[in-house]
Order: structure tokens, then sequence, then C-alpha cells
């Protein structure tokens, strides 16, 4: 892991010292950014692409399959962050370049998308990956050359890498604070879990269980239950709970499961606005899918929610929509990915070098106070420092923000008394 | 599992979960109606099967956003119009394809195969490059979501009703057509014998095509039925395909009352299962399950007594 050292955290400082003073000039003096950039030799000393006026980066992201529903919000974060990074100067005064490619929703492609990126193409870095599936696949190759992925997805955790750095939550961050929440202000004892059958459900529902009956009083687990992918009938799941009556269904459904899951909720009877129903699994771009009428009532636990009020959230969904148009929508993930460029810049800055290793080694303690998610920070093991948000499912497909961690939340993918 | 809850509780439940089977054998049976006429009746395995279905979702997105901007007045009812554009656009398509693909591949029914699931691929983009990749959402009149209370634990999920139904009009539909006019007629004449029913003044092109037509309008209708209950994407007829051939295989291929008793057998086992087992336990033993049943007995539950 990175190295903690005094000086780099006060070499940081200056540096954005620096940038906040330069900041107003740079608009008026383009030539001059380029005429002061450091040598390309001193800059990458390890054959990237990087040349005195481009660097070259990586998108690795699934634009068909089935998996492009998710994935098409991240592509169109991270070319934003690369097109508003550009529009400042870019990095280190060169602009960002970006190669597309398609992981096509299969993870073996993945894979080799993700070689050819970075030992034919020679890219700085890799903004990609959603499922975990496909960044299992990837990171193999990442790791044997060298190379730097920012995955914007909330995953499962259990896993940390010196060449990854993860923008999305890791579980305990998603999930622990919620069920507090859920238990303090609803009074809730009984919970139901149900999820999608792969590893992310299954290890988030793991730990919400270790939680609910070892660190919390009086509180169960009253049913668990998975799904294959893709199952579109849940009649007889919904009949269990109206036997048992949880308290709580807390539910990690994914893709077009979801949609089946809460039509058929809603024309079994189950009123969401008397029926808590916890989500991690649906932002504003699943809802679109599922209809706001059919979910309205249901609380979501994510990080970041469309409807965040803050001065940068407004300023980044503004500039969203401008770029993809007023219909858009914009989940958790997608803010995620729109961070992984800015914080690749931030650390490139700091490291004053592309050199792989170096910013690996950079990359503890870079902060990004203009997220829209408010200000994260990367932590030592490389997932971000942030709040947790309950938000309530609205009609027209919105979330309410009706809770909010007060501190930010330490990443923690080895969760101890979890496993 | 059952000891905390009293006998009255259970009753009910029991009650539910017999209409949630009923409500599977319905959806199962209008996904599998379509494919057995095309697969049963004219010997094509038609792998771009979930993506007729998915056009039916979309043709009723657009009804339904169309209505909304148009006609708020009678948006209530649209549903219905959205069925019939859905079986017109689904069997259109059909016949289109019959006549540029299929047609010619009528020899070698392996290769129909590969081309339908060629077409499959290529709609699925299509699909993702006119509306998007991500899904949309189809609003349904309020009369059609909920469900009708009848005690305190029982409802009844009225667009479970509405699916049900709609399988049993579409069924008789189908059964009088192939067993009671003419045209049915025509198309067993066809599966029997092409070249006889040739000889005998029959257009077989004609028959074709409108027998591919109608079961891909029927897959229209299904497609649209299940915007009440399932998702509609580029790529969610894959989420059907499979248990569409499975309930079609199962039944024994060329016979309609196989396909109806298939896709009771299996739904009930699956819901009863998914009741006392969990979901993907009950998915693995169904499908154990059939795969047993065919190695003893390779050509389905149900066979035409034919002269091969």
């Amino acid at each position: 892991m990175a190295e903690h050292d005094e000086a780099g955290h006060s070499r940081l400082r200056r540096q954005i010292l620096m940038g906040m003073a330069a900041a107003p000039l740079a608009g008026l003096l383009p030539k001059t950014a380029f005429a002061q950039a450091p040598a390309t030799s001193a800059v990458n000393t390890t054959g990237l692409a990087v040349t005195d006026t481009e660097v070259t980066v990586g998108i690795l992201h699934s634009a068909t399959g089935t998996m492009a529903i998710s994935e098409t919000g991240s592509i169109q974060a991270e070319k934003l962050a690369i097109e508003q990074i550009n529009a400042m100067g870019g990095v280190l005064g060169r602009k960002i370049k970006f190669i597309q490619e398609d992981g096509a929703s299969d993870w073996p492609t993945f894979a080799e998308k993700a070689k050819k990126l970075l030992v034919q193409d020679k890219v700085a870095a890799i903004m990609g990956c959603w499922t975990s599936a496909s960044r299992k696949a990837v990171l193999p190759v990442i790791e044997q050359y060298n190379g730097m992925l920012y995955y914007p997805t909330f995953y499962e955790g259990l896993e940390q890498s010196k060449n990854v750095i993860y923008t999305g939550q890791e579980a305990t961050q998603q999930i622990l604070e919620s069920l507090n929440w859920v238990v303090k202000e609803k009074g809730a004892k009984t919970f139901y879990f149900i999820g999608s059958d792969y590893i992310w459900p299954r290890t988030s529902n793991k730990i919400a269980r270790k939680h609910i009956e070892n660190f919390m009083k009086g509180t169960k687990v009253v049913g668990e239950e998975y799904f294959p992918l893709g199952h579109t009938q849940f009649n007889s799941v919904i009949n269990k709970l109206k036997l048992t009556k949880p308290d709580v269904i807390f539910t990690d459904v994914v893709g077009g499961s979801n949609v089946a899951f809460y039509k058929q909720l809603k024309a079994a009877g189950i009123n969401l606005d008397k029926q808590i129903l916890m989500t991690i699994s649906v932002t504003e771009d699943e809802i679109d899918g599922i209809g706001g009428e059919n979910i309205a009532g249901a609380y979501s636990c994510m990080k970041y929610f469309q409807s965040l009020d803050n001065p940068n959230n407004k300023e980044f969904v503004a500039a969203f929509k401008k770029m993809w148009g007023e219909k858009t929508v914009i989940g958790d993930v997608t803010q995620a990915a729109y961070l992984g460029p800015w914080l690749w810049k931030m650390t490139v800055e700091k490291a004053g070098s592309f050199d792989v290793d170096k910013i690996a080694a950079a990359s503890d303690g870079i902060e990004f106070t203009k997220a829209p998610e408010g200000y994260v920070k990367i932590h030592a093991n490389h997932h971000l420092w942030s709040k947790t948000r309950v938000g309530l499912a609205q009609k027209d497909g919105q979330f309410k923000v009706v809770y909010e961690s007060p501190d930010l939340i330490e990443p923690n993918p080895f969760p101890k008394g979890y496993q | 599992m059952f000891g905390e809850y009293s006998l009255g509780d259970l009753g009910s439940i029991f009650a539910m979960q017999g209409f949630a089977g009923l409500i599977l054998f319905s959806v199962y049976l209008l996904m599998a109606l379509g494919l057995a006429i095309i697969f049963g009746q004219m010997g094509v395995i038609n792998m771009a099967h979930g993506e007729f279905m998915i056009l039916g979702a979309y043709v009723t997105w657009l009804t339904s956003v169309f209505f909304t901007e148009h006609l708020p007045s009678l948006f209530p009812i649209y549903f219905f119009v959205a069925m019939a554009l859905a079986f017109c656009a689904s069997g259109a398509l059909g016949m289109l394809v019959e006549w540029a693909l299929i047609k010619r591949l009528y020899k070698r029914p392996l290769d129909t195969l590969l081309a339908t699931w060629g077409l499959s691929l290529i709609l699925q983009q299509v699909y993702r490059s006119v509306f998007g990749p991500r899904e949309v959402g189809v609003t349904l009149p309020d009369w059609m979501m909920g469900s009708l209370p009848v005690t305190d634990v029982v409802e009844v999920q009225i667009n479970g009703l509405f699916v049900m139904g709609l399988t049993l009009l579409i069924t008789v539909a189908v059964f009088f057509m192939i067993f009671r006019s003419r045209f049915g007629q025509q198309i067993r004449a066809v599966v029997l014998n092409r070249q006889m029913a040739g000889a005998v003044g029959i257009d077989t092109e004609k028959v074709d095509r409108l027998t591919f037509g109608l079961g891909c309008g029927i897959a229209g209708v299904a497609g649209s039925a299940f915007t009440m209950i399932g998702s509609t994407g580029p790529t969610a007829g894959q989420l059907y395909i499979v248990d569409t051939f499975l309930i079609v295989v199962f039944g024994g291929a060329a016979s309609l009352f196989g396909t109806i008793a298939s896709a009771f057998s299996i739904s009930q086992t699956q819901s009863t299962l998914e009741f006392f087992l969990s979901g993907s336990m009950a998915k693995v033993i169904t499908l154990l399950t059939v795969v047993g049943i065919l190695m003893l007995r390779p050509q389905g539950l149900f066979t035409l007594k034919v002269r091969r």
C-alpha cells in the first residue's frame, strides 16, 4: 500500500493552494500553461501514451449487451469529467484523449480489452468495469501489466489492490449506517432479505445479517432468498412476505428482475407507504425502468442521489443534462464514475508524474472538494471516505434524502466480525 | 416452518399460493403459444422469439406515450389498442422475416437456429439504437394495478386476472384457428406433408408466411401483456427465451395440448417449490426434473401420431 509520508501531505497542500491561486488565470493564459508543462521524459518514465500535448486514458464499459442499461451512465459521466478537465487545461498541461472499448457485458472480453488498452494503447489509466464479475476478470490483467483502474460501482468489498481505486462504496459503508437508521428511527425488529443470486447480494446480505444478529439488540432476520439473474416471477416470495410480515424487506435484486419485483409487489397489494422496504440496488437509473409510481415509498441506501442539495451537485447535474439531454437521470454509480477522472488528475498532479507506481503511492489522502456528493477523500486502502444517505423514492423517479450520516464513513473492505 | 401460524392464515396463504401458480401458468402458456405454433407446427427453431415479444412491449410503451400526450381521456383503455398494435407489428415483422430469411432455410432446420439467433442479436442492437440502452417504464392505467381484497390476507391481483383472461382467450382462439378453421386445416396439411399439400392446391408459401406471422403476432401480444409484470429493455427478451423453449420442448414440440400440460406442470412445480424452498433451489430442482423426464421421454409429454 501507499507509503504514508508527511512530506507528501504538505506538498499536496501547497499544490492545492497554488492551484487555487492559479485558477482564475488559467482561463486567460492557456498558451503559457502549455509552456510551463513539465517535460514528457520527466513525467513519464515507463513508456505510457503521454506526449508533450496529450495523455491517453481508456474507458472500458459495456456499451452493448445486457449491462449496457447500467453502464451507459458511467460512460457519460466519465466523458463529461474528461471534457471539463480538458476545458480547464488538462493534466500537467496535457489534454486528455480517451480510447473507448466495449466490454460487451462479457467478462473475458473485458479482460481482453483491458490488455489491449494497456499493452497496445499504453493508456495512463482506465476508467471502467461495472459488475464485480468484470472487475474480477480485469484485475489480474491490470496487476500484471501494472495499470491503473478507477472502478465506480458500489460493491461487496473483500478486495484491495495497489492498481485499483474504488470510487463507489464498499458494502459496510453502504449498509451498516442505513440499518442503524431503520432500527432507530422506524423501530424495525424483523428483516426479510431478497436478492439476486450472485456474489454481491450474497456478501452484502451476509454483512447485513451479521450486523443485525451480532451488533444490534432484539433484531433478527426472518427470511433470506435468492433468485437467479433475470428471474421475473416473484408471486411465491410475495406470499411468504405476507405470511411472515417482516418489519423491513431488505432487497438487492438487480437488472430486469428489479422491474418485475416492484411491479408484482405493488400488484399484490403491498403498500410501500406502510411496509418498509429498503434497497441497496435501486438508483434513479433503475427507477426509469421500474416506474416511479411502482416504487414510491421505498427507501434506498446510497452515497449519492441526484436530488442532493449542494452547489457542487447543482453544477454537476446542470452540466450533465446539458451534455446528455434534459431527460437523463443520474444514479449513484454515475456520480462515482464522474469522480474517477478527477481523482486521477489530482493524483497525477500531486505525484508530478503519470507513472503508475507513483500514482498508486500518491493516492492516499487525495481530497476532492468539488465532488457532487459533497467531499471525498482517498483512504490508504484505495477506497473513498464518504457519507451514506437514505433516500425515499418519489413518484417522479427522484429520491428525497431523509437521512445523511453525520460524518464521513471510513472504508473497511475487510470488516472484522462480518465474515 | 408453519408451527407459529394459525389454520386460517395457512388456508389463506395456500389459496394465494394456488392463485400465484395459476398466474405463472398463464404467463408461461402465453409465452409459449407463439413458439408452439412456429416451432411445433413449422419446425422452425426461432431463437428471436423473445425479441418479437419485446417488440410488442415497445409498441405498448409507444402507445402509452402517445395516449398520454394526445388522448389522455382515453388512457384507461389504451392497453387494448396497444395489444392490437403489438400483434400487428410483431406479426408484420414476422412475415417480413419469413419472406427474407426463414423461407430459404426450410430444408436446413439447424441453420434456422443460427439465422434466428443472429436475428435476435440484430434486433437487440436495433432496439438499443432506437430506444436507448436503458429500460423504459410503461405506465399502466390505474385500474390495472393493485388487487381485489377477498379476505384480510387473500388478495387477488388484477393484472394476474387480466393475464389469465387474456391467455384463455388466445388459447381458445388458437385452438379454433388450428383445429376448426379452413386455414388451420391448411397449416396442418402443410406440416404433415408439404409436397402433397402443394399438389392439392394449397399455397404452401402463403400458409408458411401466415403461420409464422401468427406465431410472432402472439409473441407480440404476450410481450405487451408482460409490461405489466416485467421489464422493457433491449435485452429483456432473453429473460423469457429459456423458459419458453423449455415448455414447448417438454410438452412435445408438435402438440398444443402438450404445451398447455407442460406449462401447467412446470409452473405448479416451480411455484410450489419456490414457496417451500428458496428461489434458486426451486429453479434448479425444476430444471433437473425436466431434464430427467426428457431423458426418459425425449419426444416430450405428448406427441402427434404421424407416419414418418
